[in-house]
């Protein structure tokens, strides 16, 4: 049986005596999409950070394609082909767009920590970093500062950052956190057309966007997964309904889509 | 597009830079041909390798580091060694490798040291490098035999066989020597900003965490870097030895590391060619500036300060600017400003130098004659004098 693609047994988490995350089990097969949803506090970020190699847990175990990374650090985690954005935007702000990907794409090309080419010989991963230029639509900002671009483009190049390395699984942290509906929407777009064919998991709080995004919908109160399914079978969920979304709400955004 | 913008660099602009630094290195000493200016030229050139290994650390992977001198010095202390060891017979290499002797001891303490230094960054890794450097100047101090005491170690740079006549007697054959090895060093410095490794120290410096996302263990880039600028601080240390053909414990002392810290500041982190101005700075107030003044490092402290303060780009960065400015054409809007400012400027640094000297004169003559308050009353009129100058200096500037 082919492995899935992400799988969390019985992971926790403590920060003192505070218990974050309370024995999650989730499986992702690959080639999922899945949105986690929950309030304010409930452990999500938390949970990609776990997940991520950001921190360790404090029991459980994490396999990534069937092979354990708890105790991994992020790099070599992002090694066996995990990537994750950030919730606030994370670059490199004094570094061109151009610069920013490359850097980003340098290790999956194979080129490590070495000192003895030239980066501007390296063919290939220059022509991936044009490539992904285009694909994330900033190639008309290539040699701006990555400090000196808008909102939205910080948010766009957060996303190729973390698709540059063309790891198989995707983490996105709140990807259009503090964007316009218009601008969301867009975005949206974007980021189910960079991730085809991956493994992906977003936090995200729009729940327009979560039911037009998502094959499958993990809803995270208090640290436990109350519930992992398909967007239908989670809206029909009483107990989800009753923990989160509240009813009324849920079906007008649901609805308002 | 990508072709055309990558065909740049290799283009003409590149070639010229390059060109007219060999061009600069080779004709100095044949424009400035005093005693002194050789000597100047000569510290120069290894001021400018060792702030800009330096700059490795600081600008390029954002390590503020309290020791660098320790591997310069040390770096020193085995050229020094290996120099004396071609006098007494015991060692055959040419006199012109020594400086990669120091590279290769600089760079080795730098596998050592960095190996726990680069283990965190930020504030830690200042204060481990700054325990560091007391570390390896108390030891200079107990380890006599090596470190040559108070005295220190010297030796005569004229052994071994002579090279196509080269001797490295008169201090020109020692300058060209230091011109070679800098012209290189710069290079091969300025290449690695351009590697991959350069690029992610870079990234490094900007957002160690996010670089830790993207498959790169941060502390293996910070080493890797550590140990590369180990190696070139080294040979500065090297061609110091050679060059003064003595070495005593101050060369990896506190104060030389500070002194790369505030040049390598003060010429510009942030550009490439930033430190090559510090270093040359660097000479000038260590060689004339304190010659002709008591009080030059009160004067390099301001310089310091209002560096920090208002153009923490450092020189570097004031040129770029301009340079900016001039492109678009704008200077010629703005130059009259700029003069009003140069002249407020001057009248305002002559008030303030006026009265520092002053002050100076004052304290160092009561030390001296064992005078009381108040000095000859010559003094305090031209004191009163001064303040006036600088009030009004003042009421200038802020108009």
């Amino acid at each position: 049986m082919k492995p899935f693609a992400l799988e969390l047994k019985d992971v926790r988490k403590n920060f003192g005596k505070t218990e974050i995350i309370r024995g999650v089990s989730l499986a992702v097969e690959t080639g999922e999409r899945v949105a986690v949803i929950g309030p304010n506090g409930a452990g999500k970020s938390t949970l990609f950070n776990l997940i991520s190699g950001r921190f360790g847990p404090t029991s459980g175990d994490i396999l990534l394609n069937g092979q354990r990374i708890q105790n991994k650090t992020p790099y070599e985690i992002n090694r066996m082909g995990l990537a994750r954005s950030f919730q606030i935007t994370n670059i490199f702000p004094k570094l061109s767009v151009f610069e920013n990907l490359r850097c980003a794409v340098l290790w999956s090309m194979g080129y490590q920590y070495t000192f003895l080419k030239f980066l501007s010989g390296l063919k290939d991963a220059n022509e991936r970093t044009d490539q992904l230029l285009e694909m994330i639509r900033l190639d008309k900002k290539r040699d701006v500062l990555a400090m000196n671009l808008t909102y939205a483009e910080q948010r766009a190049l957060e996303i190729g950052v973390t698709i540059a390395g063309g790891a198989d699984v995707i983490l996105l942290d709140e990807p259009t956190a503090g964007m316009s509906k218009s601008e969301t929407s867009r975005f949206i777009h974007l980021i189910k057309e960079v991730t085809v064919g991956k493994t992906l998991l977003t936090v995200e709080h729009d729940m327009g966007v979560v039911f037009g995004l998502a094959d499958k919908i993990a809803v995270v109160v208090y640290g436990e997964v109350i519930a992992f399914d398909t967007p239908e079978a989670v809206r029909a969920n009483a107990s989800v309904q009753e923990a989160y979304l509240g009813a009324p709400v849920a079906d007008s955004q649901a609805g308002g889509h | 597009m990508a072709a055309v913008y990558k065909f740049k660099p290799y283009n003409v602009g590149r070639w010229v830079i390059w060109s007219l630094f060999a061009l600069v290195l080779l004709l100095a000493p044949l424009v400035f041909t005093s005693n002194l200016s050789t000597t100047m030229l000569a510290q120069m050139g290894i001021a400018v390798i060792a702030c800009l290994s330096y700059n490795i650390l600081l600008g390029q992977g954002g390590m503020l580091s309290f020791g660098h001198a320790v591997y310069t010095g040390l770096g020193s202390y085995m050229a020094m060694h290996a120099l004396n060891a071609i006098s007494g017979g015991t060692l055959n290499i040419p006199v012109s490798l020594l400086p990669i002797v120091g590279g290769l001891t600089g760079m080795g303490f730098a596998v050592l040291l960095g190996w726990v230094t680069t283990r965190k960054s930020g504030t830690t890794f200042a204060m481990i490098t700054l325990g560091v450097a007391e570390l390896v100047f108390a030891m200079s101090l107990m380890f006599s035999e090596f470190f040559g005491g108070e005295a220190g170690v010297s030796g005569n740079r004229v052994a071994g066989q002579p090279f196509f006549g080269i001797t490295y007697g008169p201090q020109v054959q020692v300058y060209y020597l230091i011109a070679a090895y800098t012209f290189v060093c710069v290079a091969l410095m300025y290449a690695f900003t351009q590697t991959p490794l350069g690029r992610i120290l870079n990234a490094v410096r900007d957002n160690p965490e996010r670089v830790e996302f993207i498959g790169y263990n941060t502390q293996r880039v910070r080493y890797t870097a550590f140990i590369i600028a180990g190696f070139f601080a080294g040979i500065a240390g090297g061609l110091a030895a050679l060059n003064f053909e003595i070495v005593t414990a101050e060369v990896v002392g506190a104060g030389r590391s500070g002194a790369y810290l505030l040049f390598t500041f003060l010429g510009g982190a942030t550009f490439f060619f930033g430190p090559i101005i510090g270093a040359i700075l660097m000479i000038i107030a260590f060689v004339l500036l304190s010659e002709l003044t008591k009080a030059w490092l009160l004067y390099l402290g301001l310089v310091f300060l209002f560096m920090v303060m208002y153009a923490p780009g450092g020189i570097a960065s004031l040129i770029m600017m301009n340079l900016r400015v001039a492109k678009y054409g704008k200077l010629r809007q703005i130059w009259t400003s700029y003069l009003g400012l140069g002249l407020t400027a001057i009248v305002m640094l002559v008030g303030a130098g006026a009265m520092i000297e002053m002050v100076y004169h004052l304290q160092l003559n009561t030390g001296r004659h064992r005078q009381v308050h108040g000095g000859h009353p010559e003094h305090q009129r031209a004191g009163q004098l001064v303040w006036f100058g600088l009030c009004h200096a003042h009421g200038f500037g802020l108009v």
